[in-house]
């Protein structure tokens, strides 16, 4: 067999996985890898921050469900890795990180760019590797892509010494069935388990208050067509988590939207009052739940996870299955379907009571013609994009607003950094998703707080082309943490007011991207159609919005749904509602 | 209309007790497991009371036996946390499993006069042990069996002066009898 540069093995098993781009940024110790990348039939794209090819990757990942591929190089390039892999692992989006490392015979010896790197991305990591001898980098590199993809899916990290990439040897790439029998401890359990989905059922028939609660799990397995189908034979209302938005239309009439911290009225009220909670791929996470004391007290549990570790982590359930969500789902269809349905006659009344609190507490907030509300902002990037774009968020308000305001209708449709809450992941993001779904409209929704953690990247959007739109709700505050400071800090505002700010439109322009701005609620509509006419460049556009709006509901941390704090006209109080236009 | 909940309610979870529980895990013999194992108890805030690892009769699978503390639901996540290792090939609580427990223990006693000699002496036979190493005013004690066993002999050597102490861990293995039996159990 004919023998290949180790850097060269590395592109193979690239080409072998079907990856069509890459995001990173050389250095020293992976330079033999990008020699190699050079003339690869594959999209490698330069960032300016390691940080950014890693949320690009994940975006890339979020957006089309393949495996997100980033580059680094040792040492400080790796170390930049990290909250990026935190941030995948945390909502379990499959990506491959491949960092050099310095030669093997240079480890240890505190070698310049090095770092122990296998063992600071050890606990951010599905897994990881340190490649030790050529002979196994093809196999190891195939373990990765498989890990990364399978089971509850996750990033994985393959650290590869740079004399490793500059050996010769023969490269074999291991067939599936080698790549699962090297891998004898791992196992995950796809099709649950009968007896327990027969239980399932029986719960399902006898319940008279259910509600599904739905996570991230459906939008990675893709089973939003099976939980419709679910949904609208048992007339189960579905209330979906932040990472769940998109695995039910949320114009769907059984639609609750989001529930927990900032959730709807009607979704933590019909959650509180169920008597049947039919959690799918989600994980009862604190912001969900509140007190978990209190959290759905009289409810029965059924818990649909690939994790085991999942299951009765926070809460103890009742009925535990074990296995991919599409398949769990079909299987409990196939037995809900064997005896008739009279038994959903019985939900008329909580369906009406459901009714009763949307109409009474709808998710509304306070218009104004003076000053742009940040909600008004989402409404009508809504309305511009027609609901069909890919939104992807930062972290904070704006998120919030953005999981609120916005529509959402199909699987991967809102990518935000919602289990570890990484700032300045929406912007990126935005960047890899557009270059996995070049076909979709992508927009991120940014707070300035947010965006200008990875401000730098417009550069790669800009040198790329990458037709993409940042909306900047711009408070000048650290506005999540400001909102907290006036609630329950006594309008402390410590370390939060981010006044002095680039001018965002002549930033945009110095890259050679458009910036816009809208400053009064009638210019909002005008600078968006603006925005989507441009398609050869990045759009960035400044929403100087209302300083000190705040995100309601709310259910303060560690408290209880019925603790729920809501806006006058979300509670009913005002009698007339203010439009606008 | 549904009634709806107006009053406070409490999520009834079930009722653990705490105690110790040892878990044997079987690991692919890899680089660097030894430290996801010891970095997974230490990131989730869980207490080891002891571990010992070793090659098992195949090189390439090392044999961990891990004591730790925790109520039924802790032990749960451990477990379950322990298999999601990739390298993880079998995790098992024999707590309740009739098995054989071990722990190895070297004890350097201040000796003092010859009555203590003699007394020292006397408790090393009657726990079965042995003076491995003599100085003129120390003796060094093995000796082997459950960690109750070992907490008593140390106990009991206490008053003399402890100078220093080495243990190795509990080893566990689980009875054949039990095995066949759960075989058994497991067919039916």
């Amino acid at each position: 067999m004919e023998k290949k540069r180790g850097a060269d093995i590395v592109v193979d098993c690239l080409l072998a996985e079907g990856v069509d781009t890459v995001f990173g940024l050389p250095g020293g110790a992976i330079m033999e890898v990008y020699d190699a990348l050079f003339n690869a039939p594959l999209k490698n794209i330069l960032t300016r921050q390691e940080i950014a090819a890693s949320h690009m990757a994940d975006g890339y990942a979020r957006a089309t469900g393949k495996v997100g591929v980033v580059l680094a190089t040792s040492g400080p390039g790796a170390t930049n890795l990290v909250t990026g892999l935190a941030t995948a692992f945390m909502d379990s989006i499959p990506m491959v990180a491949i960092t050099g490392q310095v030669p093997t015979s240079y480890i240890g010896t505190d070698a310049f760019q090095e770092a122990d790197v296998t063992g600071i991305t050890r606990p951010v990591t599905k897994h990881n590797f340190l490649v030790t001898d050529i002979k196994d980098l093809p196999m190891i590199m195939r373990q990765a892509f498989y890990i990364a993809r399978t089971g509850r899916p996750g990033p994985v990290l393959v650290d590869i010494p740079k004399d490793i990439t500059q050996q010769y040897s023969e490269c074999y790439i291991p067939t599936d069935e080698e790549v699962k029998a090297s891998l004898p401890g791992y196992n995950p359990h796809y099709e649950g388990n009968i007896v327990q989905i027969k239980k399932a059922a029986e719960l399902i028939r006898q319940a008279k208050r259910p509600v599904l609660y739905v996570g991230g799990g459906v939008n990675l397995a893709g089973a939003n067509k099976e939980l419709l189908e679910l949904a609208e034979l048992t007339r189960i209302p579905v209330t979906t988590t932040n990472m769940g938005k998109g695995a039910f239309p949320e114009t769907h009439p059984l639609a609750l939207h989001m529930l927990g911290m900032h959730g709807t009225y009607y979704a933590n009220m019909a959650v509180y009052n169920s008597d049947l909670l039919i959690s799918v791929g989600s994980r009862f996470d604190d912001r969900v739940t509140g007190k978990i004391q209190e959290f759905a007290p009289e409810a029965k549990i059924i818990h649909i996870d690939i994790d085991p570790a999942s299951i009765s982590k926070n809460i103890v359930v009742d009925v535990p299955i074990v296995g991919d969500v599409k398949i769990v789902l079909k299987k409990l269809l196939k037995e809900l379907q064997k005896k008739p349905v009279e038994w959903v006659k019985a939900r008329e009344s909580w369906l009406k009571q459901i009714e009763k609190w949307k109409e009474e507490h709808p998710l509304i907030y306070e218009k104004s013609d003076k000053v742009i509300k940040p909600q008004y902002v989402i409404e009508e990037i809504y309305n511009v994009t027609k609901g069909d774009a890919i939104i992807s968020a930062g972290v904070g308000q704006h998120q919030m607003w953005a999981a609120m305001f916005y529509k959402y209708s199909y699987p991967r449709q809102f990518l935000n950094s919602g289990g570890l809450g990484t700032m300045g992941f929406g912007f990126p993001a935005a960047i890899g998703a557009k270059m996995g779904r070049p076909d979709k409209e992508v927009i991120a929704i940014e707070g300035d707080g947010s965006f200008i953690m990875n401000i730098q990247d417009i550069a790669t959007a800009v040198q790329y082309r990458v037709p993409i739109k940042v909306a900047i709700i711009n408070n000048e505050f650290l506005g999540m943490v400001r909102q907290w400071q006036q609630f329950f800090y006594d309008n402390r505002y410590s370390s939060v007011c981010l006044s002095v700010q680039p001018d965002f439109v002549k930033l945009a322009e110095s890259f050679g991207a458009v910036g816009l701005r809208a400053t009064k609620p009638s210019e909002v509509k005008e600078v968006l159609q603006k925005a989507m006419s441009i398609n050869d460049r990045p759009v960035i556009m400044d929403f100087v919005v209302d300083r000190e709006e705040n995100v309601l509901p709310m259910v303060p941390a560690g408290k209880s749904y019925k603790e729920m704090i809501l806006t006058p006209r979300q509670k009913g109080e005002a009698d007339t509602m203010y439009l606008v236009g | 209309m549904v009634e709806e909940i107006k009053t406070v309610k409490i999520r009834k979870q079930p009722e653990t007790k705490i105690r110790k529980h040892t878990i044997v895990v079987r690991v692919q013999h890899n680089f660097g497991v030894l430290a996801r194992i010891t970095g997974l108890f230490a990131g989730r805030g869980y207490n080891i009371e002891s571990l010992t690892v070793g090659k098992t009769q195949d090189p390439d699978i090392a044999r961990i036996t891990i004591v730790v503390e925790g109520d039924e639901r802790v032990i749960e996540q451990i477990i379950k946390q322990l298999r999601k290792l990739i390298e993880t090939l079998k995790v098992r609580d024999i707590t309740d499993i009739p098995h054989i427990e071990r722990e190895l223990v070297l004890i350097k006693v201040h000796t003092g006069d010859e009555k203590a000699r003699d007394e020292i002496m006397r408790l090393t036979n009657i726990f079965r042990g042995k003076i491995v190493d003599v100085s003129t005013d120390t003796y060094t004690i093995e000796v082997t069996g459950d960690s109750d066993k070992l907490e008593a002999f140390i106990e009991l050597l206490r008053p003399f002066g402890l100078k220093d102490i080495a243990r190795t861990g509990t080893l566990a293995l689980i009875r054949e009898s039990a095995k066949s039996k759960l075989q058994k159990h497991q067919v039916e």
